[in-house]
């Protein structure tokens, strides 16, 4: 293996570390911001101009709070738990591309935006974001706390349930494209985006991706009303927001792989470079992540099952029978 | 008596009633009623309705705090403030002793003597902040509206011992003598037009 390629492939992980944590952190701000502004009301001002500077006054805050370990909890898992969450969430990244090639200006050095080309990259993406929810289970099961371990519970009910409507949904757009690379599903799509074709599986997969990130309409794990924070309500400090920059980091993972997979990823839109087309789907579906959580409320744990269950796992196999049918 | 109109909590007579289906027993209602749900598209509604509250301008209900300041009350009772007399300028208080005797939290301390005219003036007059309930008793029970609530709601200390000290409710000289001094409109003021309300007393009847 060639030196250069090493020291490439160490940069580009560090490039794509600091700048997902940087952006989960500044998707917080935007977070907060539109759902004040959709809740009539002004969000963080203080800070900062508008509040910008809000998201590292709660690093600060964060990183020097008191790391607390309560009494009988197991100690090694639970400090482990938070960092499985990051890493977990941070490792999917690895094998999706963000950009199309590019060479750097001045040089003939020709970079291609994704860490490790895998040929099966969106098995990897999803083996591995399915990882990730060791992280709330053993965090709950650590904790020593019933709310936690209530978390823990839903965790298992609903990650573990809603990656099988995520594969299912993912292996009706693989039989057309025929290979488990994300860059070969998106130079498939130069001319129609999947999404035309599949558009219910585009639709299943949201759904799915809405519940692996937890976020609003399905966010049992951490339910306020019901269970304080679930699996995360005994931690505090900065192994709190390892959880926090691994759910947002899974937001921007879930939202690459379905542009990529369903909405065309970056490929050139008439005029527009690829690279501002797949930052625009990206920031749209992230926006809608952010709308719905102001605009739906939230599920029942038994509602959630039903609707994995007995609506979308049919509708994603009879999905899957008619898009065999019609490839024969 | 006749009770009724205490008794109707139906303060508005166009009250509206959500009229709630019954649940369907039979499966086929049920499945009725998931199409009929699944297609309505109420959620879009929902989304709708958020992102038109989004992209409105200045319909923001925050209140920046400590920059703008929603309207007291002239009702309300914040800090007491003590009045001084518009003639002479010296406090109102005649150290009757009504409101140490009122105060149901026994925060208000009154020490008199015995002036040179034989009045009664006042030696020394604390509230313990810290224990007023902010009733209002006193100020309803003095005879002078001498003792009053202000709109004054910011008074916060690391310092129990600043909770006591009366010195500053007394309205400043400076305040007084630019006739800023307001009155008192709670109860047993004088009202607006009260000097339209004054007729001779007549001499003989």
């Amino acid at each position: 293996m060639e030196s250069s390629y090493i020291i490439e492939t160490i940069i580009k992980i560090i490039v794509i570390l600091t700048v997902f944590s940087a952006l989960a952190g500044f998707t917080t701000y935007i977070e907060r911001k539109i759902l004040a502004f959709m809740q009539r009301r002004l969000g963080p001002m203080h800070v900062g101009p508008f509040g910008v500077l809000q998201v590292l006054a709660d690093g600060i805050k964060l990183f020097t709070k008191e790391d607390i370990v309560p009494q009988n909890a197991v100690k090694p898992i639970f400090l482990i738990a938070p960092v499985i969450a990051a890493s977990s969430a941070f490792i999917a990244m690895s094998a999706v591309p963000f950009f199309p090639e590019f060479t750097i200006p001045f040089t003939d050095y020709t970079v291609r935006p994704i860490v490790a080309d895998v040929n099966v990259g969106i098995l990897f993406v999803l083996g591995v974001m399915a990882t990730g929810m060791y992280a709330p289970l053993l965090a709950g099961m650590a904790s020593n706390n019933k709310w936690a371990l209530l978390g823990a519970a839903r965790t298992v009910i609903q990650l573990l349930s809603f990656e099988i409507i995520s594969g299912l949904a993912l292996i009706a757009p693989l039989m057309i494209v025929g290979s488990l690379s994300l860059i070969d599903i998106n130079n498939y799509q130069e001319g129609y985006w999947i999404v035309v074709f599949q558009p219910v599986a585009f639709i299943l997969y949201m759904i799915a991706g809405f519940a692996e990130t937890n976020r609003t309409p399905f966010d049992l794990l951490e339910h306020e009303a019901e269970i304080i924070t679930g699996f995360a309500t005994e931690y505090s400090g900065i192994r709190w927001g390892l959880f926090a920059i691994g759910e947002y980091a899974n937001m921007f993972t879930v939202a690459f792989v379905a542009s990529l997979v369903f909405l065309g990823g970056f490929n050139s839109f008439f005029f527009i470079p690829g690279a501002i087309m797949i930052m625009l789907k990206v920031s749209a579906l992230i926006f809608f992540f952010l709308w719905t959580r102001a605009a739906w409320p939230h599920v029942r744990p038994d509602q959630l099952m039903w609707l994995c269950w007995k609506v979308l796992m049919p509708l994603g196999l009879i999905n899957i029978l008619i898009t065999g049918l019609v490839l024969i | 008596m006749d009770f009724t109109n205490y008794n109707n909590r139906n303060v508005s007579s166009d009250y509206k009633y959500i009229e709630i289906d019954e649940t369907p027993i039979l499966w086929q209602d049920r499945l009725k009623r998931v199409i009929s749900r699944t297609l309505k598209g109420e959620l879009f509604v929902g989304l709708w309705v958020v992102f038109r509250e989004m992209i409105t301008r200045g319909n923001s209900h925050t209140i920046m705090y400590p920059l703008e300041k929603l309207p007291v009350s002239p009702r309300y009772r914040a800090l007491h403030e003590i009045k001084r007399l518009v003639e002479s300028g010296n406090q109102a208080c005649i150290g009757c002793g009504l409101c140490e005797k009122i105060c149901i939290s026994d925060c208000i301390q009154i020490d008199t003597k015995y002036g040179n005219k034989g009045r009664r003036t006042v030696r020394g007059y604390t509230i313990n902040l810290g224990r007023c309930i902010y009733c209002g008793y006193c100020a309803e029970v003095c005879p002078e509206l001498a003792i009053t609530h202000g709109q004054d709601y910011e008074n916060i200390s690391e310092q129990r011992a600043h909770f006591t000290s009366m010195a500053e409710l007394v309205t400043p000289m400076d305040i007084f003598k630019s006739g800023k001094q307001v009155p008192y409109p709670g109860f047993g003021a004088l009202s607006d037009n009260a000097d339209d309300n004054v007729k001779k007393t007549p001499l003989a009847y």
